[in-house]
C-alpha cells in the first residue's frame, strides 16, 4: 500500500475476497458438510466486513455482519449449509459486491428483503439443527486453542496512509485472549521525530482457536509494508523466562546457555539432584532443537510463497522495455558477428543468453493459469441452469494451462457466449433428456491444453447437437448459401459464425439475438486465434478455440525472399531443406517435394510476393506444419533464428492476412511476420480462383 | 492556421501543423507484398512499425524515384476511430507557414488538377495557392481488399 487511494485498494482486494467467497459457496452447494469450505466462506465474509469498516464502507460492513453471523452459526454446527442458505448467501454476495463497487446504487430494499429471509431461515434451521445434527458436528469440531506470538511494526508512513493500529489491535482482541505489549525502543529523540511517523512496535500474545490465516487476514491491508511475524508457540502453560526469550529469538540460546552454564546447567542440576535421568535431558534438548528447526523451516516456507501485487501497466511497460532490449541485442549480435573481436563476441553471446532468459522470465510473469477464468463460469452455469430450469453441471479440466494475461481477459466474453449457447441451445430440458435415454443432468465441459505453440480451449456439451436442417434453412433464408446447396458438415457449421445468424426459434434473454457467434469469432480472431464448431462423436456440440501462447514476443526463423526479409514463427517450422535443381525445374506453380518418402506440397514465396529479382541459385524450402498437414515455403535464404518482438500492423494493413505483424531487425529495418495459416488459406483461395478462371 | 507546406509534383500542398509529429529523411523501407499500392510499405519510426503512404498515388500522380529532397512526414491521424501514426512520402518539405483562416476558400469545382475530395480548401500565400489536405478524408476510405492481380 505504498501509494494511492486506500479505498481503491480495498476495492481491489475485496474483489478477490468476493471471488473466494463465491467459490466457497458454489463448492458448498455440492458438499454442504465440508467444514473447510464453511471456514473459507466465513473468513472471506469476516475480512470483507472488517476491512470494509476500516475503509469507510460501514453500511456494507453492517450488512455483511448478518451474513457472517449466519455462517458463524454454521461453523459452530448450529446451522446447516442448506441449499436455501447458500442461495441466499450467493445473492448477498452480489449485493455486497454492488455495495463495494457501485456505492451510488441504492440496494436498501434488496438488503432488507434478503436479511428478512436470512433471519427466518436462521431461526427455522437453527431449531431443526439443534435437535438433529449437533452430535456429529461436535466430534469434528477441532477448536483447540493455540497460542500465537505476533510481532508487528507498521511502515513509517502508515499513519499518513490512514492505517489505524488501534483497529488492528482491537481486531486481534476480538479473536481471543490477547496480551499486547508496545515496544518503544525505536522512537527517536524528540528533535528527530516526524510528527506523523509510526515508530512503535507491538508484541502480541494471542490465544485463540482460529487458524493462522484468520490472524493474517487481520493484517491483510497492511502486510505489504508492515514488518509482520506470526508464530505459533506451543511452550507449556507456564513458560520459563529464558525459554520464552529464546523462543522469541530475542536472545540466542547460546547466550542463555552460557549464562546458565556459569551456574551448573539446569539439566545437570536436575540430574545431580537425582530428579531426572540424563537420557531424558538429552532427548529434551533434542526436542528443543527440533522445535527451533521447525520454526526456521516454516519461516522459510512463508517467505518463498510470498507474492506481491503489481499494477498491470507496469508489467506492460516492463514488456516494452524487454522488447526494446531484444531489438538492441539483435543489433549487437549483428555488429559482433560482422566486425567484432573474440572478446566482443563473447560478451555479445553472454548478453544474448541473459536477455533471452530475461525475456522468458518476463513472459512468465504475464502468464496466468486459465483456471482463474474458468472459475468465473461456475456461477454463470449455476445461474443459467436456474433461469432456464435445466440441470447443468460444469466440468473443467486443464485449469493450470497458462496463457498471457491479456489473452485471458479478452477470452472472457467469447467464452461466456459459448457457454450460454451450449446451455440454451445445446443442453435439453430434463424431461427431453430422460426421454432420449440420457441422464437428467446436462454437462458442459470446459477444457484447456497446450498443443505446440497454441493453447486449445474447447467447450463441449452433451446436448442435442447441431441441427443440420435448421442451419441449412436459416442460411438459405439469410442468403448465405443458394437454396438446395449441399455443403459438407464443417462448412455448413462454420456459417453459424456469420453475423446475424441465429436458429433459436424464440428470442430468450440468454441467447438467440443472433449477435453471439459472430462476436465470438471476431473476439477470437482479434487474438490471432481460430474457432471451429462441430458435432461430438457421442452426441452434443463441441466448439474448439485455438490461441497463440502470447501476443508479445515469439521465436522466429528469419528468411529472405528477394529483397525482403520475413519471420516465420519457429514453433510452426519443422525443418529446412534445399530445393534441388530437379525439383525446382520439374515444377511450375504449386508443386510437391518428397520428404523422406512423403509428398509435401510447396509454394514459392517469391511468386506470392511478386519479387522482381531473379531467384538465388540455391533456394531453400522451409517446411512448416499446419495442424496435420505440412507445407513447404520456398525462400531465397534462411538467415537464422531471431527473437521476434511482435509489433502490430496498422489498420491500413489489416486486410492483408498473410502477415500477422512486423518486427524490427538488428539493422533497424522492418521485417514482416508471416501468418502461415492465413498465407496458405490465401494461396488456396487464389488457386481456386485460378482454377475457376481456367475452367471458364 | 499553422500549416506545414510540402511539394508534390509541381504544386504546393499543406498539412495542419498540429498533426505533424516529425519530418524524417528517407529511411530503409520494407515493402508489404500485395498491399494496396498507396500503402505498400512500412518503416521503423523510433521502434514503431509505421505504414508509409505515397501521397503522390492518392492524387493519381505517377510514382517517381526518390530524390535527395524526398522526405517522410510522420503524422498522427484517426483511422476507424484509432489514433494511428502514419508516414507520408512527399517530394519536398518547405516550411511551417501561417495561413489566415479568412483567406481560405472552398475547393473550386473545376480548374483543379487533383481529386478535390482530398482537399479541404485552398489558401493563398503571396501569389501562391496552397492546397490544404483533408487528411481525415484521405484515410477515411478503407484500403480495398487484397488486389489479386497485383500478385
Amino acid at each position: 500500500m505504498g501509494a494511492g487511494d486506500p479505498a481503491e485498494t480495498f476495492r481491489q482486494e475485496a474483489q478477490e475476497l468476493i471471488e473466494q467467497l463465491e467459490q466457497a459457496l458454489l463448492d458448498l452447494e455440492q458438499t454442504p458438510s465440508d467444514r473447510d469450505l464453511v471456514d473459507s466462506a466465513f473468513r472471506a465474509l469476516h475480512t470483507i466486513k472488517g476491512s470494509g469498516a476500516m475503509f469507510g464502507f460501514e453500511v456494507m460492513a453492517a450488512f455483511t455482519h448478518h451474513v457472517e453471523s449466519a455462517f458463524d452459526q454454521v461453523r459452530k454446527g448450529k446451522l446447516q449449509a442448506s441449499p436455501p442458505l447458500v442461495a441466499l448467501a450467493l445473492e448477498a454476495q452480489d449485493i455486497i459486491k454492488s455495495m463495494i463497487l457501485e456505492p451510488d446504487i441504492d440496494n436498501s430494499s434488496r438488503e432488507k428483503a434478503l436479511l428478512d429471509e436470512l433471519s427466518k431461515l436462521v431461526s427455522a434451521e437453527g431449531e431443526t439443527a439443534k435437535n438433529g445434527a449437533p452430535a456429529a458436528e461436535a466430534v469434528s469440531a477441532p477448536s483447540q486453542a493455540q497460542r500465537w506470538r505476533i510481532n508487528f511494526s507498521l511502515a513509517r508512513d502508515a499513519l499518513v496512509m490512514g492505517v489505524n493500529p488501534l483497529l488492528l489491535l482491537d481486531e486481534l482482541r476480538s479473536l481471543g485472549h490477547c496480551t499486547v505489549t508496545a515496544l518503544t525502543d525505536l522512537i527517536p529523540p524528540l528533535a528527530e521525530i516526524e510528527a506523523e511517523g509510526s515508530y512503535l512496535r507491538w508484541d502480541v500474545v494471542l490465544t485463540t482457536d482460529v487458524p493462522r490465516s484468520v490472524i493474517e487476514d487481520v493484517f491483510i491491508f497492511v502486510q505489504d509494508d508492515a514488518d509482520l511475524s506470526i508464530s505459533l508457540t506451543d511452550l507449556p502453560g507456564e513458560g520459563r523466562l529464558g525459554e520464552i526469550l529464546v523462543d522469541r529469538c530475542a536472545v540466542s540460546r547460546q547466550v542463555v546457555e552460557e549464562l546458565v552454564a556459569a551456574r551448573p546447567p539446569l539439566g545437570e542440576m536436575l540430574v545431580e539432584a537425582g530428579r531426572v535421568a540424563p537420557e531424558v535431558v538429552k532427548s529434551a534438548l533434542a526436542e528443543q532443537k527440533h522445535l527451533i528447526r521447525e520454526q526456521v523451516d516454516s519461516a522459510k516456507e512463508a517467505k518463498s510463497s510470498a507474492s506481491i501485487r503489481v499494477p498491470a501497466e507496469r508489467l506492460d511497460e516492463l514488456m516494452d522495455r524487454v522488447g526494446e532490449l531484444v531489438i538492441v541485442q539483435a543489433r549487437l549480435k549483428q555488429l559482433a558477428s560482422s566486425n567484432g573481436g573474440a572478446q566482443f563476441k563473447a560478451v555479445a553471446e553472454e548478453m544474448e543468453r541473459l536477455i533471452s532468459e530475461l525475456r522468458d522470465t518476463t513472459m512468465t510473469i504475464r502468464m496466468v493459469p486459465i483456471g482463474s477464468l474458468f472459475s468465473r463460469f461456475r456461477r454463470l452455469v449455476h445461474d443459467l441452469g436456474r433461469d432456464l430450469d435445466k440441470k447443468v453441471s460444469l466440468v473443467t479440466s486443464g485449469e493450470e494451462t497458462e496463457l498471457d494475461k491479456t489473452v485471458i481477459e479478452r477470452l472472457n466474453d467469447p467464452l461466456v457466449h459459448l457457454i450460454r449457447n451450449s446451455i440454451d441451445h445445446g443442453v435439453e430440458g430434463a424431461a427431453e433428456r430422460l426421454a432420449a435415454g440420457k441422464s437428467g443432468e446436462g454437462e458442459v465441459r470446459l477444457e484447456a491444453y497446450h498443443s505446440g505453440a497454441q493453447v486449445v480451449i474447447s467447450v463441449k456439451d452433451d446436448g442435442r447437437g447441431l441441427d443440420r436442417g435448421r442451419i441449412q434453412a436459416k442460411a438459405e433464408e439469410n442468403g448465405l448459401i443458394p437454396p438446395g446447396a449441399k455443403l459438407p458438415d464443417d462448412e455448413l457449421f462454420q456459417l453459424i459464425f456469420q453475423p446475424g445468424f441465429s436458429t433459436a426459434k424464440e428470442v430468450t434473454n440468454v441467447s438467440g439475438r443472433g449477435v453471439g457467434m459472430d462476436v465470438v469469432k471476431r473476439g477470437i480472431e482479434d487474438l490471432r486465434g481460430t474457432v471451429d464448431i462441430g458435432l461430438r462423436s457421442g452426441g452434443g456440440t463441441e466448439v474448439t478455440v485455438r490461441l497463440p501462447l502470447t501476443l508479445a514476443i515469439i521465436d522466429g526463423l528469419l528468411v529472405r525472399v528477394g529483397m525482403g526479409r520475413y519471420v516465420i514463427p519457429l514453433p510452426t517450422v519443422e525443418e529446412c531443406v534445399e530445393l534441388s535443381p530437379q525439383d525446382d525445374l520439374r515444377s511450375t506453380g504449386r508443386s510437391f517435394l518428397s520428404i523422406r518418402g512423403e509428398l509435401v506440397p510447396f509454394v514459392r514465396l517469391r511468386d506470392l510476393f511478386a519479387s522482381p529479382l531473379p531467384p538465388d541459385p540455391y533456394q531453400k524450402v522451409v517446411i512448416v506444419s499446419l495442424g496435420d498437414s505440412r507445407v513447404g515455403l520456398v525462400v531465397d535464404q534462411v538467415i537464422g533464428d531471431h527473437q521476434t518482438v511482435i509489433k502490430s500492423l496498422s489498420k491500413l494493413h489489416s486486410s492483408i492476412k498473410a502477415f500477422s505483424g512486423a518486427t524490427i531487425l538488428g539493422d533497424g529495418s522492418v521485417a514482416l511476420i508471416l501468418d502461415v495459416e492465413h498465407l496458405i488459406e490465401w494461396v488456396m483461395e487464389q488457386s481456386d480462383v485460378a482454377l475457376l478462371e481456367a475452367g471458364e | 492556421m499553422e500549416v506545414l507546406t510540402l511539394g508534390l509534383q509541381d504544386d504546393i500542398f499543406a498539412l495542419e501543423a498540429d498533426i505533424v509529429r516529425e519530418i524524417l529523411d528517407l529511411v530503409p523501407v520494407t515493402e508489404v507484398p500485395n498491399a494496396p499500392l498507396f500503402v505498400n510499405a512500412v518503416i521503423n519510426v523510433r521502434g514503431r512499425v509505421v505504414p508509409l503512404c505515397d501521397l503522390r498515388l492518392k492524387f493519381g500522380m505517377e510514382r517517381r524515384p526518390h530524390t535527395r529532397d524526398t522526405r517522410i512526414v510522420v503524422i498522427e491521424v484517426p483511422i476507424s476511430g484509432e489514433a494511428t501514426i502514419v508516414g507520408l512520402l512527399v517530394d519536398k518539405v518547405y516550411e511551417v507557414a501561417e495561413i489566415a483562416a479568412d483567406s481560405m476558400e472552398d475547393v473550386p469545382r473545376i480548374g483543379l488538377r487533383w481529386s478535390p475530395e482530398f482537399i479541404r480548401g485552398v489558401g493563398k500565400r503571396g501569389t501562391d495557392f496552397i492546397m490544404v489536405l483533408d487528411i481525415q478524408q484521405i484515410f477515411a476510405i478503407a484500403p480495398r481488399s487484397v488486389d489479386l492481380t497485383a500478385a
